[in-house]
């Protein structure tokens, strides 16, 4: 079996956990639920696996280097981390709730990659990329993108539910209380927050080494940073403000946006960091 | 009136305007919001270009904001001012209260505030509040840095408390960011960013700067040895540019390696990087005349610059300039020499001959076909050459503010209170929790708390 078989795979593995989250949701059963967290944890096992294997179909090529190298491999390794950080999060704070709306991702993420436009062939690397710090500056940027991806994603739960009490019974009803999901998002913002320091700081220690300078506010360099700012500003507001609830909620999701950006906007900006 | 006249007037008010968080806030957001403009908008390019862009009125008000190096620009640098001011003055303000809270003249614990809290579990147990006591005791005494045991007219108060140095994890951070601005502002004054382009074979010392046309002259020369650049065999992508160096101070050579993107060579507080490279073409070259009505051919020595007379003294031919890569038709020729022709009779034009193909000039179906051989091409490496003596203090300030940020968001100060109460046929035991206000994470501390206390209860009876 190939890399790209065992992607498409899990795309549909992922898709099927999407269904089976939101079938346990809408009939409050907790077999599909179950079934979910097992198929997550399939198709995360899986993705592992393949990015293990494609890296070893590098270096069967002759090119070989870690899978994190350009947008198709990036969206592999980001569908990865959410799905983990999500089976975590479940585990941990035994909220299933998270699947709803971290469920999505990894798929919504794996069949955008499969699309023609995105290049999937194992290309060598160029001399900027050929580093040691190209592992650590990817991983921990994306382990903090989607610790944001999950954030957003409670915030958006936050802000659709009907404010008040909501009656116990109605499919809205179900979503958790405020504070579990206002506590949840700033969890996960922190986690991120974290992970997002490193990742600039990583990167900033590579720039200086690969092109002289840590800083030198390229697009990307600076919608990162813009990311961070946002961020930084949610958990001063939360902590020192008292800010809380929809506030908090619509900072999470304006600060995903900038990921966003940060992530996919930058390659319409010229810059050292557009993936072509 | 002076300032020291009236202690609680300008000062102080400066200094409660900075000491709000809602300051850092709007900071926060206006930092944010303005960098989108220079993402935007190219920064550093030709002014000529914005002209032509813009348009006048546009161009004017631009330009007087500093939005084309708007990063550098004073109201940019400005508000970073404002941001520093305001992180050491808000941090200033509260470290005195978390101090007090770290060193403590006088440290007590009331069971109070954790009846009160939100974060509780209570359950029942048979065993006696002694039995309990004594279980508990021990084991959290370990795993709190501060312990204490209070009795009750029905039992026992536990009380534990940890984390309290974790409350400086967000001086460390902000601290972090003061080394940073420190370190990028000692880099701006006492560093330099130039480049300089030196062919095989050649060495020098001037680096011309990035910002500004002015050079800086080194105290020792860079030697470029040679330069090498490889692709991968199978997709033609670059793989590699290596450049051999030497550092020659007083001519003798102190220093050698070759250097790569992302190895660079460090020399006594300067940098050397790969940055780019190029093409040069020997000065002397042969040119090849071929008649095109009879065929034959005459070789003519060149050198750039210099004129060379076309066979039977029918005009000159000058080799201009040379481009390793030059458009021409919706293609791009590699390694192309600009010529003139100037024809004895008729006016002067311009041609290209590229070295690699011989037969182009025929395309002009002039008298002869021209094409220039013989020659051999030199490859010169573009070197980025930096000194940051700021780079220590910035680097000082990416360590602690991992470690700040660490501290700050997964350890943090609690204390805990068990009390455990005799209800009369049972023992009812309450674990709670308090940690600084809106601190995520304690509810869930007191759930596993809740649950080992349980559990640890369970042995007596097995015991």
């Amino acid at each position: 079996m190939t890399s790209s078989e065992i992607f498409s795979i899990i795309t549909f593995i992922y898709g099927l956990a999407m269904i089976l989250y939101a079938v346990a949701w809408i009939f409050k059963k907790s077999l599909p639920g179950k079934l979910a967290v097992g198929a997550t944890a399939v198709a995360a096992a899986g993705n592992l696996a393949g990015i293990f294997l494609r890296w070893i179909e590098s270096y069967q090529m002759g090119i070989g280097h870690a899978p994190l190298s350009n947008l198709y491999e990036s969206l592999i390794f980001f569908a990865f981390t959410i799905a983990i950080i999500h089976l975590f999060v479940e585990y941990r704070y035994k909220h299933r709730f998270v699947g709803l709306v971290a469920g999505p991702i990894p798929f919504l993420i794996m069949a955008y990659a499969s699309l023609p436009k995105v290049d999937d062939a194992i290309k060598p690397l160029i001399p900027a990329l050929q580093s040691n710090w190209l592992i650590a500056h990817v991983m921990t940027c994306f382990i903090g993108y989607a610790a944001f991806a999950i954030a957003c994603g409670v915030s958006i739960l936050f802000l659709v539910k009907p404010a008040g009490d909501a009656p116990a019974d109605g499919i809205s009803g179900r979503i958790p209380d405020a504070d579990t999901l206002d506590d949840l998002t700033h969890q996960m913002v922190m986690f991120g927050f974290l992970f997002l320091s490193i990742g600039i700081i990583t990167g900033a220690v590579w720039a200086n080494q690969a092109w002289g300078r840590y800083w030198g506010w390229d697009p990307k360099e600076t919608w990162s940073l813009i990311t961070w700012l946002i961020y930084a500003t949610l958990l001063h507001a939360r902590l020192m403000r008292g800010w809380q609830g929809k506030k908090i909620a619509i900072l999470s999701c304006l600060g995903f946006c900038a990921v966003i950006f940060t992530y996919f906007g930058v390659n319409l900006l010229p810059g050292l960091h557009s993936y072509q | 009136m002076t300032k020291s006249s009236n202690p609680d007037g300008l000062g102080r008010q400066l200094w409660q305007f900075f000491a709000s968080v809602k300051l850092s806030v709007v900071i926060l957001l206006s930092l944010a919001a303005t960098s989108i403009i220079g993402t935007v908008i190219p920064q550093n390019e030709n002014p000529m270009l914005y002209h032509r862009k813009f348009g006048d009125v546009l161009f004017t008000i631009f330009n007087t904001l500093e939005i084309f190096d708007m990063y550098h620009s004073w109201w940019f640098r400005l508000l970073l001012f404002l941001l520093t001011v305001n992180i050491i003055v808000c941090s200033i303000n509260r470290l005195q209260a978390t101090w007090k809270i770290i060193f403590p003249k006088k440290a007590s614990f009331h069971a109070d505030p954790f009846r009160r809290s939100r974060h509780q579990r209570t359950w029942t147990s048979d065993s006696s509040p002694d039995q309990l006591k004594a279980r508990y005791a021990p084991w959290l005494e370990k795993r709190y840095a501060r312990f204490t045991t209070q009795p009750t007219e029905n039992g026992w108060l536990l009380f534990g408390e940890k984390g309290r140095w974790t409350r400086l994890g967000v001086y460390a951070v902000h601290l972090s960011i003061i080394f940073m601005v420190a370190g990028g502002l000692a880099g701006s004054l006492f560093g330099f960013d130039g480049y300089v382009n030196i062919p095989e074979g050649e060495s020098t010392n001037a680096i011309t700067l990035k910002n500004g046309q002015s050079e800086i002259l080194l105290d020792f020369e860079i030697l470029c040895k040679d330069f090498e650049f490889t692709l991968y065999e199978d997709s033609g992508m670059p793989k590699e540019y290596r450049s051999s160096l030497a550092i020659v101070k007083n001519g003798e050579t102190v220093l050698e390696k070759d250097i790569i993107v992302n190895d660079p060579l460090r020399f006594e507080g300067i940098n050397i990087f790969q940055s780019s490279y190029g093409k040069l073409p020997a000065t002397k070259m042969t040119v090849t005349f071929t008649e095109t009505a009879s065929g034959l051919i005459y070789e003519k020595d060149a050198v750039m610059g210099t004129p060379v007379d076309l066979p039977g003294n029918s005009g000159t031919l000058t080799v201009e300039d040379f481009r390793s890569n030059f458009p021409f038709r919706g293609v791009t020729l590699s390694n192309v020499f600009l010529c003139r022709l100037d024809p004895k009779n008729g006016e002067p034009s311009h041609i290209l001959i590229p070295a690699d193909f011989p037969r182009f000039d025929a395309m002009r179906q002039g008298d002869f076909v021209i094409s220039i051989a013989g020659t051999d091409f030199k490859y010169y490496t573009g070197l980025q050459v930096t000194r940051d003596p700021g780079v220590p203090l910035v680097y000082a300030g990416f360590l602690l503010m991992i470690i700040g940020c660490y501290v700050t968001f997964f350890m943090f100060h609690q204390k805990i209170c068990i009390e455990i109460t005799d209800a009369g046929g049972g023992t009812t035991v309450l674990a709670a929790g308090v940690s600084a206000k809106k601190r995520p994470g304690m509810n869930a501390v007191i759930g596993r708390l809740a649950r080992q206390l349980q559990k640890r209860a369970q042995d007596i009876h097995h015991a």
